[in-house]
């Protein structure tokens, strides 16, 4: 039985090699698609305590080439904030901030974690950690109240970008008051190195007043349950990451942005406005895709995203369901500075004016050129396409904006010259004029209407905006084109 | 003799009441407030509502003042020397020393105590820890019904008094939220002690755990819930079932309750 075992055992031996090597070729992307993850208990060497960073600053890489223990102390603690400029919240929070510290630590390494629930605090609290392997993801284990500190251990099986939460009844409302962050479990051989590294996370917040609404706002269980969000921030707060709190580069580093979604409800289409990411680590996982313009960050997940800045600017942070970006607070700013390199991008040319040629503006409407129609008639459709084409910039009662757009009603510029009024019309107008003594600088584009058209509008502003007998002619509106 | 007398004459008192229907402020000068027989849906019991016998409760909750007292008459309850079995180093740490505190906290809501604690002040007072049952029902009174949930406004304001920030002061016992029974403070200041506090056999786990009977804090067992939009009961039972018996927590307090005399 001996004897043969060792022939047996090198066959066996070699075909795992065959079989592992088989592995890497079929899917060099992504390497390890073996089920179950191998820990060694007995490889861990020396203790630690983990570095724990506020947003949107993220702990040194881990430089170390061996598991270790790692003591993390997290501490929960509630605490009224603002989510805007003079909008106050009740945030509950791991380490004082939303989203929580940053956890940064080793695949393989034994994690002596410790939460604490300050004695202030008016609630129990635990954590649930995405990266825990194990009932509740530590959060039965963690189950504390006010004023007393659980600890558990867990060992970090797979690598990743890992979100954890509060998960205590009601998981929602704990969810929803800011109970989430990051935990980055480090693969074995690490992360490519570097220049910027930065923690972003989203999260939907529902308060009794709407957007804006100024004073302490108290959660809305109502919208909530709704899902109609009042704020969608990245790292709590409107602004938390523009102005003077914009994440900072320079031209030609690499930039590596930490990106989770807390949610509770909403799901983030990550996108950098200006950059495309060229490398994601979809979902936080090992997985890397190139070239990608918006990356999906579930609710309760992650993303890893790196890029080169190449272009000084305000790159700009949105979830790409735009209106969040627009009217709830999802922007952030990553402010470049350095040498521009106008062979990736020149920056805004020589400014110019478009004008359609005058034929394809014919081409596309049909005339009632030759239909006969009374003065009374012409004014009522003049005055209907006055409001089509002419108000949204001359406004509705023909007196523009001063300085801006100029006046049509009471104007010298239109009684002085039909000639001009009817270029400006057809051919469009640019550059300096002055009107009733006021100058203006600005472009009027040329307007796609017919030339009976032109007169029944330019008629209905002679005559009800102007008082003016002056009448213009299809045929005249016809010479003047050019 | 003259014992049996009031009590009778107690008796009679409180079956006046519920027999012609005395308005409940009558009963405000009482110390304790009587809650008539009726049913409340516990969270965890899908729809199956639970019968209440009346009782009686503390209309305030049990002060600093009170507790000094009971310390005063029964000393091996004091910071010195109470059994760390019984509570833990936290017990009474907002005192300046056994049987002193701040003066301006005396008509406030004790806190810092542990079950055991509660439960002999209650005992010495010929009285008990309410169940969780009669506490519920109890604070499921709104502000001017008997069933806050059908009244406009009171679930939100719940949650908006819980979430505030704990109190470094507690203000004083009965100046907060009375509700529709007379009975104050329920809500939104401190956290109370029951008898049976940690019965709901959750695990502080809000999600899973199907395999347990009573699926109170199970995400998808929420279904499990009677009432998924109370939050605030939701709340109330994490942080029942987050406690042991020992426990001292800043926030978390307690009233007595009694049976009524039958």
């Amino acid at each position: 039985m001996k004897k043969n075992s060792l022939p047996f055992i090198a066959i066996g031996f070699i075909t795992h090699v065959m079989l592992l090597s088989a592995c890497q070729n079929a899917d060099s992307s992504n390497d390890d698609s073996h089920i179950g993850r191998e820990y060694n208990l007995t490889e861990i060497k020396g203790e630690e305590r983990a570095v724990l960073t506020p947003p949107p600053f993220v702990p040194p890489p881990i430089t170390r080439d061996h598991a270790s223990k790692v003591i993390v102390d997290l501490e929960i603690i509630e605490q009224e904030m603002e989510i805007a400029d003079g909008v106050n919240y009740m945030f509950w929070t791991f380490g004082g901030t939303v989203p929580g510290s940053f956890i940064r630590i080793r695949e393989g390494d034994y994690v002596e974690f410790h939460l604490k629930n300050h004695p202030d605090n008016k609630l129990p609290h635990n954590i649930d950690l995405h990266a825990v392997t194990g009932q509740g993801g530590g959060a039965e284990a963690t189950f504390v109240a006010p004023g007393y500190e659980a600890t558990f251990n867990f060992t970090a099986l797979n690598p990743g970008l890992f979100v954890y939460h509060c998960a205590t009844a009601p998981v929602g409302m704990h969810i929803a008051n800011g109970m989430y962050g990051l935990i980055l479990v480090e693969p074995k051989e690490g992360l490519p190195k570097v220049d910027k590294e930065f923690y972003v996370m989203q999260g939907d917040f529902y308060t009794e007043g709407s957007y804006g609404e100024s004073g302490l706002q108290a959660f809305d269980m109502n919208k909530a349950i709704k899902e109609q969000a009042d704020y969608v921030v990245f790292n709590g707060k409107v602004g938390a990451l523009t102005g003077d709190n914009a994440l900072k580069a320079r031209t030609g580093e690499t930039v590596r942005l930490f990106v989770g979604n807390g949610g509770p409800n909403l799901v983030s289409s990550f996108h950098v406005i200006g950059e495309v990411f060229d490398n994601v680590y979809m979902e936080g996982g090992s997985l890397k895709n190139h070239d990608i313009q918006t990356t999906l960050v579930p609710a309760g997940g992650s993303a890893i995203t790196e890029f080169k800045v190449e272009i000084p600017g305000n790159f700009i942070l949105v979830d790409h369901s735009i209106f969040r970006a627009f009217n709830k607070g999802a922007l952030g700013i990553l402010a470049v500075d350095g040498e521009e390199n106008k062979q990736i991008y020149s920056g805004k040319s020589e400014p110019g004016i478009y004008q359609p040629a005058a034929e394809a503006v014919k081409k596309v409407r049909k005339s009632p050129e030759t239909a006969a129609i009374s003065p009374e008639q012409q004014l009522a459709i003049g005055e209907k396409l006055y409001q089509v084409n002419c108000s949204a910039c001359h406004l509705a009662d023909g007196k523009g904006v001063a300085g801006v757009f100029p006046p049509v009603a009471g104007s010298d510029f239109i009684a002085k010259s039909p000639e001009k009024a009817i270029g400006a019309v057809v051919n469009g107008l640019s550059g300096e004029i002055t009107v009733n003594g006021v100058k203006y600088n600005s472009v009027m584009p040329r307007q796609a209407l017919t030339d009976a058209e032109t007169a029944a509008v330019l008629n209905f502003v002679y005559s009800t905006m102007n008082g003016s007998d002056m009448r213009v002619t299809a045929d005249q509106v016809k010479n003047a084109r050019k | 003799m003259k014992k049996r007398i009031y009590c009778l004459l107690i008796t009679a008192l409180l079956l006046t009441i519920q027999l012609l229907h005395i308005p409940l402020s009558a009963q405000e000068g009482q110390t304790m407030v009587f809650i008539p027989a009726g049913s409340y849906l516990p969270l965890y019991s899908g729809n199956k509502t639970t019968k209440v016998p009346a009782f009686m409760i503390d209309r305030l909750p049990v002060t600093n003042a009170d507790f000094g007292r009971f310390i005063a008459d029964n000393p091996e309850w004091s910071r010195k020397n109470v059994k760390r079995l019984f509570a833990d180093a936290g017990y009474l740490r907002h005192w300046k020393d056994d049987g002193t505190f701040a003066p301006g906290i005396a008509g406030s809501a004790v806190v810092n105590v542990s079950w055991f604690a509660a439960r002999k002040y209650c005992e010495c007072q010929g009285k008990r820890l309410p169940t969780t049952a009669e506490w519920e029902r109890a604070a499921e009174a709104g502000r001017t019904r008997p069933d806050g949930r059908n009244e406009e406004g009171f679930y939100a304001l719940i949650l908006e008094l819980i979430s505030k920030p704990s109190f470094t002061h507690l203000p004083e016992a009965g100046t907060t939220l009375k509700n529709y029974y007379g009975v104050w403070d329920l809500i939104g200041v401190t956290w109370e002690w029951t008898w049976d506090f940690n019965s709901a056999l959750s695990t502080g786990e809000s999600r899973g755990n199907a395999s347990l009977d009573n699926t109170l804090f199970c995400g998808g067992g929420s279904l499990q819930s009677g009432d998924t939009g109370n939050y605030a009961a939701f709340l109330r039972y994490a942080m029942r079932s987050s406690l042991k018996a020992s426990n001292t927590v800043q926030s978390l307090g307690f009233r007595c309750a009694k049976d009524v005399a039958r």
